[in-house]
């Protein structure tokens, strides 16, 4: 090695970091422009996190805006829209822990239908109360997981080949449980309000606004943390302009949500559905414990490197379980909102296509099928991308085949940036 | 000279029928860099993984700081303050150098959550103490670095947590002229901090010119463990093939037995 001159501080602020300052490179601090460029660079790269997404849900939106004026941007449509996404955002973020991990779940869709139809037929066939029935359809989701996860993990057999078992089984499950050609209706209130009903229009705003603030504040004091110990960190300017537009957005909808969107005199909806505020809630608290705890970080770790993980002292067993228990539970919820939604529990809920929306969203949002890369906010995005899809086509009345087609041709799109990006990424090395 | 800092006596290991090491002696010493020298299947990895707690020896004494010790698994190993940085490096491609460093043994405030701000800087100081220079950012992804610097980043995870005994396998087997170069001073520079550094390698001219001791195995047997500076490229070159050089090595009755 050549004997570099000690690198004197380009701030001229010696003290304050002796380690710092030994970082030729390392900047602490970036300006706007740089993290610009970072951000390019990281695109080019093939680490295109959100960006399709987002990008395709702003084509989307056009496209349909303007082949439908009258209905898609109706209140009413948007409204629809959100928990339409709802369920297969909860879904979605269920599936990522078990991407995460370079797994899947193909039984997930169909075990929130059976997770649904417990707590159906809790509430309608014996008459339990709706907190009770939830909590059995959460367990039955729970232990579904806690069985493929032994199998997978146990006993080594791949997720695929398990969760494909499951899948079929399961419905036979959910037949025996509801009986041949019959439905459970959903007519508990508070059930039903999940989908329905809406929150007043100034709680609404009383919650959106002070989410928001809660998340301004929290950006803030973390910044401050890393400013004063001189740590690495995004410039304030970005932080400002990622903020500006959540809020802008976040309150857009909410405005839009806020009308009376009725259409009879006599009777007056408005307000943000519940289930939005049921899917904020899961994003923040998975969101939280992916990116803020031990045990996210070891689940990133097991889908990068599983030997390391392994030799770093993780129970990667013990992981791998609990990322389908997590899952089956997601699904559990997920069907619930369904149930809330369709307003019964037959059958086939929760079979079709509703596992290959909620892959379908999680990829598109930016999670890898490989493993090691994907966030819990993918889950949210994508699902509102799979909705928007769903939405429009059936707003324009087109034949059923036409649907299939287009949902399957989205998925494998998404499938194949994914491929591409990764490719690119070791390539470029990101 | 000082005492060794770890020290093994005659420690044997059979797997099944195969005797893999015989009566093997090894001193670590504080301060030095104690090459492990040896053909393949002469049992190198299988001391390295004796040391670390991964085997355990069916005989033979063990000694850290003069006292003896037993270790019988991958934590004893690191609690008495002994790091393998092993061939393959095992740091996880999706995450970034602090994560790497950190991984398994997060920093948390509460028990619960990652206390990022004391990771960042504890990496920050230890590789700065390393005198690591080339690395543009400890927030970048372990992905966009070159094969020396991962190998920067895997001997600090190793040093991080006041190891005194650190065994590196292979460090430069993969290595370009200058990242070799890096990596050879970096490992020198463990040493001169006061650690006791065993060095696996096949490049003897790397062995001759970073390590103080030289130690060569010859089927599972130590042929020779004399000073750098007594030693020259062919000697040990001999030592690694025949298992004797002239004077020194082991006796020729002995070798052919245990072949």
């Amino acid at each position: 090695m050549t004997t570099t001159p000690e690198t004197t501080d380009p701030s001229g602020s010696s003290g304050t970091s002796l380690a710092a300052a030994d970082f030729a490179n390392d900047r602490a601090s970036a300006s706007l422009g740089e993290a610009f460029r970072d951000w390019r660079d990281r695109i080019r790269g093939g680490d295109m996190g959100a960006l399709p997404a987002v990008l395709g849900l702003i084509v989307l939106a056009i496209v349909f805006s303007i082949l439908r004026p009258q209905t898609f941007t109706s209140e009413l449509n948007i409204a629809n829209l959100l928990t339409q996404a709802a369920s297969i955002s909860v879904l979605a973020m269920g599936l990522i822990p078990v991407l995460l991990l370079g797994d899947i779940d193909l039984s997930a869709g169909v075990a929130g239908g059976m997770s649904a139809g417990f707590t159906a037929v809790a509430i309608d066939r014996s008459g339990q109360h709706w907190t009770l029935a939830v909590l059995i359809g959460l367990a039955v989701g729970a232990l579904v997981g806690l069985v493929i996860g032994l199998l997978v993990s146990r006993l080594g057999i791949p997720s695929f080949v398990v969760t494909l078992a499951f899948f079929l089984g399961l419905q036979g499950v959910t037949l025996r449980l509801i009986g041949m050609g019959g439905t459970v209706p959903v007519r508990d209130e508070v059930l039903r309000a999940i989908t329905i009903k809406s929150m007043p229009v100034l709680a609404g705003w009383i919650v959106v606004v002070g989410l928001l603030a809660a998340y301004g504040a929290l950006m803030v004091v973390r910044q401050r943390r890393l400013a004063q110990r001189n740590l690495q960190r995004p410039p304030n300017a970005l932080l400002a302009v990622k903020f500006a537009s959540l809020a802008v957005i976040v309150l857009a909808f909410t405005a839009v949500l806020s009308q009376n969107r009725s259409r009879s005199a006599a009777l007056e909806i408005a307000g943000i559905p519940y289930a939005v505020f049921i899917v904020i809630a899961l994003l923040v608290f998975w969101t939280f414990v992916f990116g803020r705890t031990a045990y996210g970080r070891h689940m990133y770790a097991i889908g990068g490197n599983r030997e390391a993980a392994r030799r770093a002292g993780i129970n990667v067993t013990r992981l791998r379980i609990s990322a389908f228990v997590i899952c089956s539970m997601m699904a559990a919820i997920s069907g619930i909102i369904s149930s809330s939604y369709t307003g019964s529990v037959a059958p086939g809920s929760g079979g079709g296509n509703t596992l290959l929306y909620a892959v379908g969203a999680a990829v598109i949002g930016g999670t890898s099928l490989f493993g090691g890369k994907g966030l819990i906010r993918d889950g949210v995005i994508g699902g509102l991308v799979i909705a928007t899809i769903d939405n429009g086509l059936g707003l324009l009345n087109q034949a059923a085949y036409i649907n299939y087609i287009i949902t399957g041709s989205v998925l494998l799109l998404a499938a194949s940036v994914d491929a591409i990006s990764r490719r690119r990424r070791s390539a470029t090395g990101t | 000279m000082t005492d060794p800092l770890l020290e093994l006596r005659s420690v044997n290991k059979s797997f099944g029928p195969v005797q893999v090491l015989h009566d093997v002696d090894f001193r670590v010493y504080p301060g030095q860099v104690t090459a492990l020298v040896g053909d393949n299947g002469a049992g190198k990895s299988t001391l390295v993984k004796t040391i670390a707690g991964i085997y355990r020896a069916d005989s033979g004494d063990f000694a850290f700081d003069g006292k003896p010790v037993t270790i019988h698994s991958p934590k004893e190993a690191a609690d008495l303050g002994i790091e393998v940085v092993y061939q393959d490096l095992a740091l996880c491609d999706n995450l970034d150098i602090v994560q790497n460093m950190f991984l398994g043994r997060e920093a948390t405030s509460g028990g619960v959550v990652l206390d990022e701000l004391t990771m960042e800087e504890r990496a920050r100081t230890t590789l700065a103490s390393l005198s690591v220079r080339t690395v543009k950012s400890v927030r970048q992804s372990v992905a966009s670095l070159s094969g020396g610097q991962r190998q920067t980043v895997a001997i600090a995870k190793a040093v991080l947590w006041n190891s005194r005994v650190v065994l590196l396998d292979e460090p430069t087997a993969a290595l370009g002229v200058a990242q070799t170069r890096q990596v050879l001073d970096l490992v020198r520079r463990l040493a001169d901090a006061g650690l006791g550094v065993v060095l696996i390698s096949h490049n003897m001219v790397d062995v001759l010119e970073v390590s103080d001791r030289i130690t060569a195995l010859y089927l599972g047997r130590v042929a020779a463990d004399l000073p750098a500076k007594e030693s020259n490229l062919s000697q040990i070159v001999e030592l690694i093939t025949a298992g004797r050089s002239g004077d020194i090595g082991i006796p020729a009755a002995t070798a052919a037995e245990s072949a």
